[in-house]
């Protein structure tokens, strides 16, 4: 075998230029390949990131019913309190889950006692939400990094057209589920910066405050947001905890919750989703680029050493072993594309994030792109570019290894 | 007992709409270690009947027995191995791998079709670079050498396998006369030496007279069969 790899490399090396031309349009596919892979895995990474960090978690659990009328933030499909405490306690057993942080959402209007605009608010535990969606605290641009009882995280578009500040007291007045109005006085103690995506721009307060304002007789809870230690286990979790909860009832008999990823929730999913269209047409192309330039350079190869071909298989040489010469040489071609191609899209990758390069998302500005390739990233290009290399020699080898000898002396 | 044995072969090609007879009935029997060689004018016939005899095409008609062995039945992969192992080729135009050096061509057939360890592999592609006279050239690459050089260096390649049966088609084609008795004196001195079955087919009429066995061939006919003496040509 070593022998033929000899023979292989000579062979390529006999026509420089060529195998040059072949192994750098297979090295240029492989670099657009990884780069776009990095950067647009890390674009990915960075908007799943600013959505299940800064407000959504990764998981939520709801009441049967709730996400479907999720935009009219509907107090009569809270979980009650004990079933609440039936899922906080079948999640304190889930070693998967890092932290949960449990939320009445609801919509009340908002006064300075000058004017009155409409506000979507999240109550929530302090340390339970921090803990959650950890990106929660940097969103708070102005004030207090903290939601204590009496006061309020106030949006910024919202503390701009009422002229709110941090240190001003505000009234939210809120309708509960049964139809009383009530109403509470706040301390404005921060500003919260918006983010894109539902419920980027609600404000919050501490979920005792909800409970008094709301009148509830003990907390009820709208949705309970669950964070993962190891968010590659999304999809298994979602579906152990499903069938967990499926097991609960209501007493209709239907399953009392619904588990929705962050995936079901955000329409930025939509989005991921493109980018791994998009990535994966990009990996069709350099399928298609290496294919067609191993392809062109074997059936040439093929052609030009036909006297060869027949000589060889004149002495002897078995069919299978002409073949494997030519498998060879495409194999070696691919394996130079693929190693220089990693080299160099490496080589690149480190450039750019070198380079600070920032972008915005939403209303995030200087979001710092930090390309990354994983090495099975690295090791799945590199293998496809080999196999389709070795895939597109083997036609021109078969071709070469079913040569009549006699034709192939003849030839001119 | 022969090393060929040839009974009414016949060799008809297909040529568009027209049928070629190249060979038109041709019997004859030669020994092992007979020095032998083909003549006649272009399209006579001597090519095809090398190439029938060197398993690298197949009669239309009529028995060919080389080395005990049934050739005409004979499929793709045993023809290639009955090739490798029991006949050795040389071409007009020498047909050299052009990516390895003068001891890598001779060595290829014992690496790539015989598979000889490596010790012995050695041993035998030192011998035959001595018995040649290519031993000072042999990490040059053929393009570095001369005709004459190329020749010898086929012959070495042709050799290094032990084979029963050597077939050279217009070995001398390319070379200016010097060189051309050069070669053929260096083959017949190998037959000599490794007793092995030298045919060669040639028109030139200066090289025809080292042949010990003449056989003449017209328009794909046997016309006529010479014998000036050598080993095993009673």
């Amino acid at each position: 075998m070593g022998n033929l790899f000899k023979i292989a490399v000579r062979n390529l090396l006999r026509y420089k230029r060529r195998t040059l031309l072949t192994a750098s349009l297979i090295t240029i596919g492989v670099v657009f390949v990884i780069v776009f892979l990095a950067v647009s895995g890390s674009f990915k990474n960075m908007m799943i990131g600013q959505i299940t960090d800064s407000m959504l978690g990764h998981v939520q659990v709801h009441r049967k019913g709730y996400v479907a009328s999720i935009d009219n933030l509907p107090l009569n499909l809270n979980m009650k309190a004990g079933a609440a405490e039936k899922v906080k306690s079948m999640l304190d057993k889930e070693a998967a889950i890092e932290a949960y942080s449990p939320r009445i959402k609801f919509g009340g209007m908002f006064s300075n006692f000058v004017e009155t605009t409409n506000v979507r608010l999240v109550a929530v535990y302090p340390e339970k939400e921090f803990a959650t969606v950890p990106l929660l605290p940097s969103r708070i641009t102005d004030g207090e990094k903290s939601i204590k009882r009496g006061e309020i995280l106030v949006p910024n578009l919202l503390a701009k057209g009422m002229g709110v500040k941090v240190g001003d007291t505000v009234v939210v007045v809120a309708t509960n589920k049964d139809g009383s109005v009530n109403g509470k006085q706040f301390r404005v103690s921060g500003v919260v910066e918006g983010i894109t995506g539902p419920g980027g721009r609600d404000g919050y307060i501490h979920i005792e405050d909800a409970v008094e304002l709301l009148r509830m007789e003990e907390p009820e809870v709208s949705e309970i947001a669950i964070r993962l230690k190891d968010f590659s286990k999304l999809n298994r979790f979602a579906e152990k905890i499903n069938g967990l909860l499926g097991s609960e009832l209501n007493k209709q008999g239907k399953p009392a919750f619904e588990v929705h990823t962050w995936e079901n929730l955000s329409p930025f999913y939509n989005v991921a989703r493109m980018i791994d269209m998009m990535t994966f047409f990009i990996k069709l192309m350099l399928i298609a680029i290496v294919l067609i330039s191993i392809m062109n350079v074997m059936i040439m190869a093929v052609y030009e050493r036909i006297r060869e071909i027949g000589t060889i298989a004149a002495i002897g040489t078995l069919p299978g072993k002409i073949l494997s010469l030519f498998v060879i040489e495409g194999f070696l071609l691919g394996v130079t594309g693929a190693v220089i191609g990693d080299i160099a899209g490496m080589a690149i990758i480190y450039v750019i994030n070198l380079s600070n390069i920032t972008f915005n998302f939403g209303q995030q500005t200087g979001l710092l792109l930090t390309a990354t390739i994983t090495p099975t990233d690295l090791m799945t290009i590199s293998v496809t570019v080999i196999i389709v290399s070795v895939i597109a020699s083997l036609q021109p080898a078969f071709k070469a290894s079913r040569m009549e000898p006699i034709k192939a002396l003849r030839h001119v | 007992m022969p090393l060929i044995i040839a009974e009414n072969i016949r060799k008809e090609y297909q040529a568009g709409e027209v049928s070629i007879k190249a060979l038109k009935g041709l019997s004859f029997e030669i020994e092992p270690a007979s020095f032998v060689s083909f003549v006649g004018p272009s399209g006579s016939g001597k090519t095809t009947l090398l190439n029938l005899i060197g398993c690298l095409d197949k009669p239309t008609e009529g028995k060919l027995v080389v080395a005990d062995t049934d050739v005409l039945h004979l499929d793709r992969k045993r023809s290639a191995l009955f090739r490798g192992n029991t006949i050795g080729f040389i071409f007009q135009d020498f047909n050299l791998m052009p990516v390895l050096t003068v001891y890598e061509n001779i060595e290829y057939p014992l690496l790539m079709v015989q598979n000889t360890p490596v010790d012995e592999r050695k041993r035998r592609v030192t011998a035959l670079l001595n018995a040649v006279g290519m031993i000072e050239q042999k990490d040059k690459y053929p393009d570095q050498i001369s005709g004459g050089q190329k020749q010898r260096v086929a012959i070495a390649r042709a050799l290094v396998t032990n084979p029963k049966l050597v077939l050279a088609d217009e070995p001398t084609a390319n070379l200016d006369h010097t060189t051309a008795y050069m070669v053929i004196e260096l083959m017949k001195k190998m037959r000599d030496e490794f007793n092995t079955t030298f045919i060669f087919s040639t028109h030139d009429q200066k090289i025809v007279g080292e042949a010990e066995i003449l056989y003449t061939l017209e328009d794909g006919e046997l016309k006529d069969r010479l014998v000036k003496g050598g080993k095993g040509n009673g």
